[in-house]
């Protein structure tokens, strides 16, 4: 086993979902399957090789520092499931 | 003979000598889509009363002859292309009902060359899949042959152009989701280069891979199409400053002096007989428009789709933390703390393969487990990058499947994740390496389903692959034939 039900929760809770229990139950299976196969990568010894993050070399994209047109606060606002005109709305936190 | 039969270059013809109008074509598309979307669901949005006014402005710009080169055409977008004022679902219910206040750049630029936003079509949701079955709204049919998978994610895209519904479309490409659909369907599919198209505005999936790119009829239609989306945008830092040649003029007949690379390692166990014959027949087509064929090893081929299935997930899990429920996207509205709210939206909004990534990637990048898998996997990308640099100073171009078979039936892989991942296995590598790749219909299996032949170059290297493609199209001179479905 690559993964445990316990550690697949955990993991879970750190991506913020909620798993109904059949989910869990089948996702652990699933994910420790992907996690078994994905393991092939142990057979290489990568000692000393670099990362590669982007295929393509890129460089820093600088800008000016320059005020542009932006959306307004209306338009910023309406996709919002739940706002009040200025600002979007979540439930209590403090 | 119908304006939707037409190439997109024909009917840009056709419009430029006033044989046709804008109006007449959009209207074709139209009564097409109706005729057959019953069968074929490729679209998630048809802007049927807005594509028809577009046309009467594009036939007074005809007429005016100021037109750009796109100019009346009607094209399908792939619905994780935001689209200013037109819902942008990524084929999730966590944005059913998202409107993008803002165009992509890849869509402005597309209207400034005159091009019709005729719908919005199906994908897996978020780009995660290889079938389009996971899309939350519908499962597009194969328009070869009914019950079966158009592939994916862009398989709404695939499924629209070869149903002649539009005469382009455009679809993204993480780990082959234009080129693999494309192969399913049979029509053409370009993953550019990382870097040659802005991503300004496409939903990110794995921004290290992630790479939008064009579904058409044929080669020409292809070169058009990347013509106007292809170029540097500021607002898309990985997007590179480097000249757009007119694609169009790398179609020439004749490939003398140019080194066709057949790398073994994609010829391996698992490979359809039928999709071996179908690519040892397009090599047999260089060969005669005078390539020169070598064969070339890509040794690290087989753990390719290991690093992209940890890669992909990881970056997916980042990206796709910004639906919290809080500034767009689906809301749980029940639910009364911060923490159970975001945990609410999100378990309602994603379908299970999303979750799944997001599982994957989260262990992937998680403390005590980052060195064993990220890490690795970043490292094992390099010498993938290594063999196919290697590779390219031995040849100007690789050819090989697309995919290890022809298209499956609906439901046939989906109770089992990691087969349905292993048809991503020969192309997932030209993402890894950033390179471009391009999916050209090479013909139909003995049961009447298309099969793809994939050609693949160095960075920036599109225009001997469209040259390469062009040659093959022509030499392979398949019947003009298209999936019968009224």
């Amino acid at each position: 086993m690559k993964i445990s039900r316990a550690e697949l929760e955990h993991v879970a809770h750190l991506a913020r979902l909620n798993l109904k229990e059949e989910e869990l139950v089948r996702m652990t299976g699933q994910v420790d399957t992907i996690l078994a196969y994905v393991a092939k990568l142990d057979a290489l010894d990568t000692t000393g090789i670099q990362p590669t993050t982007h295929a393509f070399s890129i460089v820093n994209a600088f800008r000016e520092d320059q005020v542009t047109p932006s959306l307004s606060q209306e338009e910023a606002l309406a996709n919002g499931p739940q706002q009040n005109g200025e600002a979007f709305v979540v439930p209590r936190i403090i | 003979m119908n304006p939707y039969e037409l190439t997109l270059g024909q009917a840009a013809d056709h419009l430029a000598t006033k044989k046709l109008s804008s109006r007449e074509l959009v209207r074709s598309c139209l009564d097409r889509i109706e005729q057959v979307e019953p069968q074929i669901k490729a679209f998630l949005d048809v802007q049927s009363e807005q594509s028809l006014i577009q046309a009467d402005r594009a036939d007074e710009r005809l007429a005016w002859g100021n037109a750009g080169p796109l100019c009346g055409i009607p094209v399908s977008i792939k619905d994780l292309i935001c689209t200013k004022g037109i819902t942008t679902t990524c084929g999730s219910r966590m944005l059913e009902n998202f409107v993008p206040p803002y165009d992509a750049t890849v869509i402005e630029r597309l209207k400034e060359a005159g091009a019709i936003l005729i719908g919005k079509v199906a994908m897996d949701e978020f780009a995660m899949g290889s079938t389009t079955e996971s899309c939350a709204f519908q499962v597009p049919d194969n328009p070869w042959k009914s019950g079966y998978v158009c592939g994916g994610s862009s398989g709404g895209s695939a499924a629209s152009v070869a149903a002649r519904e539009c005469m382009a479309s455009l679809g993204s490409d993480t780990g082959g989701s234009i080129r693999q659909p494309a192969s399913l369907c049979g029509v053409v599919g370009l993953k550019p280069t990382y870097g040659r198209v802005s991503r300004y505005g496409l939903v990110a999936f794995a921004s290290s891979l992630d790479q939008i790119g064009p579904l058409t009829r044929d080669v020409r239609d292809c070169a058009l199409m990347m013509n106007v989306i292809s170029g540097y945008d500021p607002r898309d830092s990985t997007s590179v400053q480097r000249t757009v040649p007119d694609y169009t003029t790398a179609l020439t007949e004749g490939l003398t002096g140019m080194t066709i690379g057949l790398p073994r390692e994609y010829f391996a166990s698992g490979l359809d007989p039928e999709v071996e014959q179908v690519t040892m027949r397009g090599v047999e087509v260089l060969k005669a428009a005078g390539a020169n064929v070598v064969e070339v090893s890509l040794p690290h081929t087989d753990y390719c789709l290991a690093v992209y299935y940890l890669i992909a997930p990881a970056e997916a899990s980042s990206n796709l933390a910004r639906y919290d429920g809080v500034s767009y996207g689906l809301r749980d509205h029940k639910a009364d703390s911060l923490l159970e709210m975001y945990k609410e939206s999100r378990s309602r909004g994603f379908g299970d393969e999303v979750k799944r990534r997001i599982l994957i990637g989260t262990y992937a990048l998680s403390s005590g487990y980052y060195d064993a898998y990220y890490k690795k996997a970043s490292q094992v990308r390099t010498l993938i990058l290594d063999d196919f640099q290697q590779a390219f100073t031995r040849c100007d171009l690789l050819i090989s499947p697309v995919v290890p078979t022809p298209a499956w039936k609906i439901g046939e892989k989906s109770d089992d994740p990691l087969a349905l991942y292993l048809s991503d296995v020969l192309t997932t590598p030209a993402n890894l390496a950033g390179i471009p790749g391009i999916s050209v219909p090479g013909g139909l299996t003995a049961s009447g389903l298309p099969v793809g032949i994939q050609l693949q170059g160095p960075h920036f290297g599109e225009e001997n692959l469209l040259r390469a493609a062009y040659n093959l199209e022509q030499g392979l001179a398949l019947p003009a034939a298209w999936p019968q479905l009224v």
